[in-house]
């Protein structure tokens, strides 16, 4: 009865909400992954830069950080469908 | 919404129905990259030579590649003793997600979680395999209980460490390669859709144009992501098993080893060039 009352006087409905949910988990998860993709993006090409001779070992690490950091991103996009 | 996620997920078995062993789209196309895989390589070695040309060509400097630059620069000199495990995973999983690009098929059999998992596990088996190998089971005291940290800190590392290094690595493994290709399926699949419905239904056919154009540039990006995602995955896995090899925190060993890694990474680089010159 509290639910239909609710609906009736915000319009919000559990349809709606599960909605917002979704897009703000992978809102919400891709901010600290977008923080961290480019501190190691940036950081990696200030090191290229400074040491071009040590390129190979840094774009491998690069992409190493680039890979761990990113999966937390992904695990929000993945829970978009579970939710 | 149920509805729509559930016809994105599921594809209708076409023989063997009501067994485990159905079989739909996905695997064939499955089998498909399998094949290519195998023909890649059978046909590279049929041609190899000491002047390799075409798929020989192709086949051998890939194969070099993944030894050189993911299997020895991350594991170290012993690791070319992995390099037929980590290109034949970079190539199965690049072929399975060259198929999301190529019209026609235009689904990557990575998209489903199965085969990610499956080879999120093989790579799970191999590093503990390795380690456990290598270090007896003084493999798993080094992992849960890093030498040269006041014990308290123990009860806070041992669960996190046992977390990370065996249910948290597969599972990420597996999820990444999962999503990226889940997510840019869905992508190419709404442009595509896009353009067929602005085009065809007669309203907005300029628009139309605009979103073939950018479905085209999708594709180029798509494939950037299929061959990052193929060289993550391998790194990764190569990752894994130089540290199972190392022995996760070997206190004394591990300044000694480290400066022997940075001896052994130095001629590397020289090694690779020298080959790839000749």
């Amino acid at each position: 009865m509290i639910n239909l009352a609710q609906e009736a006087a915000t319009g919000l409905t559990d349809e709606g909400l599960i909605a917002i949910g979704k897009g703000l988990v992978y809102g919400l998860a891709a901010i600290g992954a977008a923080i961290g993709i480019g501190n190691v993006f940036s950081n990696a090409i200030q090191a290229m830069a400074r040491q071009p001779e040590t390129a190979g070992t840094t774009r491998t690490t690069m992409f190493l950080g680039f890979a761990l950091i990113e999966a937390l991103a992904l695990i929000g996009f993945v829970l978009t469908f579970i939710l | 919404m149920e509805l729509d996620v559930f016809h994105l997920f599921l594809w209708e078995p076409l023989a063997l129905e009501g067994t485990p062993f159905a079989i739909n789209r996905v695997v064939i196309l499955m089998f498909v990259a399998a094949f290519l895989t195998l023909a890649f390589f059978l046909i590279g070695a049929a041609k190899a030579s000491s002047k390799p040309k075409g798929i020989g060509l192709l086949a051998e400097t890939g194969y070099l590649f993944v030894r050189n630059n993911i299997a020895i620069d991350v594991i170290g000199p012993e690791g070319a003793r992995f390099a037929p495990y980590l290109a034949t995973i970079f190539f199965f999983i690049f072929f399975s997600n060259l198929l999301e690009i190529i019209p026609g098929i235009s689904f990557p059999v990575t998209s489903r979680m199965a085969l990610p998992a499956v080879l999120a596990i093989a790579t799970w088996i191999v590093y503990n395999f390795v380690g456990i190998k290598n270090h007896g089971l003084s493999y798993f005291k080094d992992t849960l209980f890093p030498p040269g940290v006041p014990w308290p800190i123990y009860i806070i590392l041992t669960p996190i460490e046992l977390f990370s290094v065996f249910i948290i690595r597969p599972l990420t493994l597996a999820i990444r390669l999962f999503a990226n290709m889940l997510a840019g399926h869905v992508l190419v699949v709404v442009f595509i859709l896009f353009t067929e419905s602005l085009i065809f239904s007669g309203i907005g056919t300029p628009l139309g144009i605009l979103t073939f154009l950018v479905t085209m540039l999708l594709l180029i990006f798509e494939f950037m992501v299929i061959v990052i995602q193929a060289y993550i995955f391998t790194t990764l896995s190569a990752f894994y098993i130089a540290e199972a090899l190392e022995g996760h925190g070997d206190h004394e060993g591990s300044e000694a080893g480290g400066s022997a890694h940075h001896d052994h990474a130095n001629p590397n680089p020289q090694h690779v060039t020298e080959l790839s010159a000749a």
